[in-house]
C-alpha cells in the first residue's frame, strides 16, 4: 500500500480497520527517517524497536529513558526519569516516540542554527533553514519522515518553521496544553503545539494533549472540546486584517496573503479592517520578558548536575542569560522588566478590543520565506525580528495556526496565520480547515514529497 | 562615652507541618529519613518540572498572619529569588516579595507593642552534609513549606526578643498547630538584626544580621554580644558597615560571614509558573483562628475569676488551659476555679489520664476528707528527711520546692484529702 503523504488520521483509520499494524506504520517512517536524517539533520535521536503509531517530539520534551537535550551540549547525555505530560498522554493513546527533533539550543532562535548539534535543513532546499526553533519538527513532517510532530512555541517557534517548511503548525492558547516536562524557555509564554500535514491532524492531536494538568498550575481548567468534530461545522466568520502586519513583508508573501483573503471572501467570510498595535513594540516587550525568564530558567544548569557544566553553554544562551540578568537587576528592573509587563497588558487589551468586532485575525506568518543557512549571524535579534508577526499574539497568550498558502518565485513555501481569541482553537482550526478543503493548500506538499521517495 | 540605643528586628523561619511539600506531593516530614528518599522532579529542580502550590500551606500562612493581627492581602503571589548555592536546585527559591500573604501586624508583650512587617511563604532548601572531605546534598528538605515572619526593628533589648520568640513558639505550635516548631530539628530558625542608634527612636545607618540561630537562649546571647561588640566599635569611633554574621554556639560569639558590600541582588520577579492569587474579603473572613493567648488570659481573669498569674501560666500551656476549661464545666461554682487552676498548674494530676478519673481527683481535692490519717505526722517527717535539697530550696525561698514536697506527701497519704490543709501543715513543719 502506498503510505506516502497519508495524513495521520488516515493512517490511524487504516490501523483501526486492521489493514495495517501500528508497527508496520512505525517501521515505514523509521526507515524513511534513517534514510533522510543524515541529509536533513532533523532528528537528534531516532528510536527503533517501537510498536506504536510514530510521533516525533521536539527535543525539549522530556521522554523517560530517552535522551533529551534541548539541543544543548549541557544536556548532551541527559536521560530524563519522567515523561512530559504531553508525551505521557500520547503514549497512553498508542503512540510511540519515533524520534527527538532538532531545535535551536534551549529553543533560543528561529532557524535551528543555534543547535549545538548542527542546523536542521529545509527539505525544500537544504541550503536553507527550516525555521525554528521547532525546525527539526517541521522538517520531519515536511519530508514525511514522521506523520506528525510535537513542537513548542514561545513566540513563533511553531508557526514560523511550519510556514518555512510548507506545513500546518498549531500554537494553542497559553495554558491549554500542559508545560510539565517541557524544558522551560519563557515560562509565561511557552505553549506546546502540533506540526502536521493537515488541520484535521492538528485537531486530533490537540484533543489528546489539551486539558488541565495537576502538575501545571498554569494549565487551564476549561473542558476540552472534540476539535475533530467542531472544525467540520461550516461556520462563517468575520475576519480582521491589520495594515500593521504588512510592513516590510516580501512582495510574494503579500501577494499570496491577498490571494487568500479573496478566497475567504469567496467562501462567504467577511473581511474587516482593524487597527492593532504595531508588532515592532512586541519585539521589545517579548525580548525583555523572555530574556528575564530565560536567565532564571537556565539557573538550574549550574554544572552540579545533568552532566556537562556551564562552559557547555553556547553563545546565544550566554547572551540571553546576560541580557535577562541585566533586565532583572536592581535599578533596571523598573525600566525594563516592569515596563515591558505594562506594555504586555496594553497588547493583551488591544487584542481583546479587536475581538469585540471580529472572530479571527488573518496575517502573514513571516516577513520572509526560508533564509539561507548562515544568514542569522548577520543580525542580532535575528529570531525576534523573524518572529515579529507571531510575537504580539504569543505575548497575549492567544491561539494561532500557520497554513501553507503557496510558493514564492524561488519555490519556497509561504504561510499565513489565523489568530483567535483565548481558548478559541475551535474557530482558528475551523477556518483553517475550510481553507484546506477549499484549496488542498494548492497541493504544494505533494510536490515536495516527490523529492523524498521511499 | 555616648549613650546608645539598641535597635533590634527579627526574622523567624518556621517549617510548616503540612503533609506534603510546598510545590509537590513529596512528604514534608524529612526528619531522620534516608537522604534523597523523599524527592521528585519538582523538589529536585529537574528540567521541565513545575511547582504546584500547596493550598494547606497557604491557609496556614494566612492563619498565622491573622493570629499576628496582620492585614491579609487580597492579591498575593509568589516570586523567584535568585542565588546560586548547591542546596538550591533551581538556582532560585520560590518566595514572596512584593505581595506577601500578610502585612502590618502586631503583638503586644510586656505592654510593649511589636509590629510585624510581613508574613510570607517560601520553600526550604536542601541540606549540605560535609563528610570526609566531601560534601553531599540531601534534597529531602528541599521544598518543605517555610513561613517567614519579619518584625519591624521595634525591640530594644534581648529579653523582649526572647519573650516574643517564646510567644511565637507557643502560638504556632500549640494554638495554631501549624508547625512542630522543634528547635533541635531546626524547624524554627531565628535571625535577629541589631544596630545601635545614638538617638532614641531613630534607626542607625547600618544593620548587622545574625543568621540561622536555633535556640532562644542563643538569640539572646547573640544580641547581647552584638550590643557589646558594636558599642566598643562605636566608642572607638569606628564606622560599622552592614554585615551578615553567624553565631558560634561554643564560644557564644558572633563572627563575620559576609559584608553587605557583597550583598546579593536577588533579581526578584513574579513566578510565572504559579498564577497570582486573588482572595475576596469573604474568603479572608472565612479564615478561622482559635482563641489566642491574650484572649484566653482576658477570659480567664474576667470571666473565670482566675488571678492574672494563673491565667498567664495556663495560657502558655494549651493542654492545661483546655483541661481547665473542660473541668470547670462540671462545677457551677466559679469560686472554686482558682483552686482548680492551682491543682492543674501545680501538676497534682496528670493530664494524660482519662478525663473521668481526673474529674474524680478534682472532686476529691475540692471536697476533701478533713480527717487526717493516723500516721500523718510520721509521713510528713519522713518526707522532710528524705528530701533535703527541696527543703533547703524552700527555705531559700523557692516556692516550687514546696509543691514538690507536697506532691511527694500526697503520693504517700493519698490525695483525697484537703490539699490546703495539708499544705499548711507541711509549711508549719518546714518552718520548725
Amino acid at each position: 500500500m502506498e503510505l506516502k503523504g497519508k495524513k495521520l488520521i488516515e493512517l490511524i483509520s487504516l490501523i483501526n480497520s486492521k489493514q495495517l499494524s501500528a508497527t508496520e506504520v512505525f517501521n515505514y517512517f523509521l526507515k524513511r527517517s534513517n534514510k533522510y536524517n543524515k541529509q536533513l539533520n532533523a532528528y537528534l535521536t531516532i528510536c527503533d524497536n517501537q510498536t506504536g503509531i510514530p510521533i516525533a517530539f521536539k527535543d525539549n520534551f522530556l521522554t523517560r529513558n530517552i535522551r533529551t537535550t534541548a539541543a544543548s551540549r549541557v544536556l548532551e547525555h541527559y536521560i530524563p526519569p519522567y515523561n512530559a505530560t504531553v508525551v505521557e498522554k500520547l503514549l497512553n493513546k498508542g503512540f510511540s516516540v519515533l524520534g527527538k527533533t532538532n531545535m535551536d539550543a534551549w529553543a533560543h532562535g528561529s532557524s535551528t542554527e543555534t543547535s549545538d548539534f548542527g542546523s536542521s535543513k529545509n527539505p525544500w532546499d537544504i541550503t536553507r533553514s527550516p525555521g525554528g526553533s521547532s525546525g527539526g519538527a517541521s522538517s520531519v513532517v515536511a519530508s514525511y519522515l514522521c506523520p506528525v510532530s510535537i513542537g513548542s512555541e514561545t513566540a513563533g517557534s511553531i508557526r514560523q518553521p511550519s510556514a518555512w517548511s510548507g506545513v500546518v503548525g498549531l500554537k494553542p492558547t497559553y495554558g491549554r496544553v500542559s508545560r510539565y516536562g517541557v524544558i522551560a524557555m519563557g515560562s509565561s509564554l511557552d505553549s506546546p503545539g502540533v506540526i502536521a500535514l493537515s488541520v484535521e491532524d492538528c485537531a486530533y492531536i490537540l484533543s489528546i494533549i489539551a486539558g488541565k494538568d495537576k502538575y501545571d498550575a498554569t494549565s487551564l481548567t476549561e473542558d476540552v472540546p472534540n476539535y475533530s468534530e467542531s472544525i467540520k461545522k461550516n461556520k462563517k466568520y468575520v475576519i480582521g486584517i491589520s495594515e500593521e502586519y504588512l510592513k516590510d513583508i516580501e512582495p510574494d508573501i503579500k501577494k499570496n496573503y491577498f490571494k487568500a483573503i479573496e478566497i475567504f471572501k469567496k467562501m462567504g467570510h467577511k473581511i474587516k479592517k482593524i487597527k492593532l498595535i504595531d508588532p515592532s513594540y512586541s519585539v521589545s516587550v517579548y525580548t525583555i520578558i523572555q530574556r528575564a525568564e530565560v536567565s532564571s530558567n537556565l539557573s538550574r544548569y549550574d554544572g552540579l548536575r545533568f552532566g556537562n557544566n556551564r562552559s557547555s553553554f553556547s553563545e546565544e544562551a550566554k547572551k540571553r542569560i546576560i541580557l535577562g540578568t541585566f533586565t532583572l537587576t536592581q535599578g533596571y528592573v523598573d525600566e525594563y522588566y516592569k515596563k515591558a509587563q505594562k506594555i504586555r497588558t496594553l497588547i493583551i487589551n488591544n487584542f481583546k478590543q479587536a475581538f469585540n468586532n471580529i472572530d479571527l485575525i488573518l496575517a502573514p506568518t513571516t516577513p520572509n520565506t526560508a533564509l539561507k543557512l548562515g544568514e542569522f549571524q548577520k543580525y542580532s535579534f535575528f529570531g525576534e525580528l523573524m518572529d515579529r508577526l507571531n510575537e504580539p499574539s504569543s505575548i497575549a497568550g492567544l491561539p494561532g495556526i500557520s497554513i501553507p498558502v503557496g510558493l514564492d518565485k524561488t519555490k519556497l513555501p509561504i504561510g499565513i496565520q489565523i489568530i483567535g481569541k483565548k481558548l478559541d482553537e475551535e474557530s482558528v482550526m475551523n477556518l483553517a480547515y475550510q481553507f484546506e478543503k477549499e484549496t488542498n493548500f494548492f497541493g504544494i506538499i505533494k510536490e515536495l514529497f516527490k523529492k523524498y521517495p521511499d | 562615652m555616648k549613650k546608645y540605643y539598641p535597635v533590634i528586628g527579627l526574622e523567624v523561619h518556621i517549617e510548616l507541618n503540612t503533609k506534603s511539600k510546598m510545590f509537590c506531593q513529596c512528604l514534608a516530614d524529612y526528619f531522620e529519613k534516608k537522604p534523597n528518599s523523599e524527592v521528585c522532579p519538582v523538589c529536585l529542580g529537574l528540567p521541565g518540572a513545575l511547582p504546584v502550590p500547596n493550598k494547606k500551606a497557604i491557609e496556614y500562612t494566612q492563619i498565622v498572619a491573622k493570629a499576628l493581627g496582620c492585614k491579609l492581602n487580597n492579591k498575593s503571589r509568589f516570586d523567584r529569588k535568585h542565588y546560586f548555592y548547591p542546596d538550591l536546585p533551581k538556582g532560585y527559591q520560590i518566595s514572596q516579595y512584593e505581595q506577601p500573604f500578610g502585612i502590618e501586624g502586631q503583638v503586644t508583650l510586656n505592654n510593649k507593642v511589636i509590629t510585624i512587617k510581613r508574613v510570607h511563604l517560601e520553600e526550604d532548601t536542601g541540606k549540605l552534609i560535609h563528610k570526609a572531605n566531601a560534601t553531599y546534598i540531601d534534597f529531602n528538605r528541599s521544598g518543605v513549606p517555610l513561613l517567614e515572619i519579619v518584625t519591624n526593628p521595634d525591640f530594644d533589648n534581648s529579653d523582649d526578643v526572647k519573650e516574643y520568640l517564646e510567644y511565637l513558639h507557643v502560638l504556632v505550635k500549640q494554638y495554631l498547630k501549624i508547625s512542630n516548631a522543634n528547635m533541635e530539628q531546626g524547624s524554627m530558625r531565628l535571625e535577629p538584626n541589631i544596630s545601635l542608634s545614638t538617638v532614641k527612636g531613630k534607626l542607625a545607618d547600618y544593620k548587622i544580621e545574625v543568621k540561622n540561630i536555633n535556640s532562644f537562649k542563643y538569640v539572646k546571647k547573640a544580641i547581647d554580644y552584638e550590643i557589646q561588640r558594636q558599642e566598643k566599635l562605636l566608642n572607638s569611633n569606628q564606622v560599622i558597615k552592614n554585615e551578615t554574621r553567624g553565631f558560634n554556639e561554643n564560644k557564644k560569639i558572633t563572627f563575620l560571614q559576609r559584608s553587605k558590600e557583597e550583598a546579593k541582588d536577588y533579581r526578584y520577579f513574579p513566578e510565572p509558573d504559579i498564577p497570582p492569587f486573588e482572595f475576596t474579603d469573604r474568603d479572608l473572613a472565612l479564615i478561622k483562628i482559635p482563641e489566642l493567648p491574650y484572649e484566653k488570659i482576658k477570659r480567664f481573669v474576667e470571666t473565670e475569676k482566675l488571678n492574672i498569674d494563673q491565667a498567664f501560666i495556663l495560657s502558655k500551656n494549651l493542654n492545661k488551659a483546655d483541661l481547665f476549661d473542660k473541668l470547670i464545666t462540671n462545677f457551677s461554682d466559679k469560686s472554686k476555679n482558682v483552686k482548680i487552676a492551682n491543682i492543674i498548674i501545680n501538676k497534682l494530676l496528670h493530664s494524660d489520664v482519662i478525663f473521668s478519673s481526673i474529674l474524680k481527683k478534682i472532686e476529691n481535692y475540692l471536697n476533701p476528707k478533713t480527717l487526717l490519717p493516723k500516721n500523718f505526722q510520721i509521713q510528713i517527717k519522713e518526707i522532710i528527711e528524705l528530701n533535703h535539697k527541696a527543703v533547703e530550696d524552700f527555705k531559700s525561698g523557692k516556692e516550687s520546692a514546696l509543691f514538690f514536697l507536697l506532691g511527694k506527701l500526697l503520693q504517700k497519704v493519698g490525695n483525697n484529702l484537703d490539699v490546703e490543709q495539708i499544705k499548711n501543715l507541711l509549711i508549719k513543719e518546714l518552718k520548725k
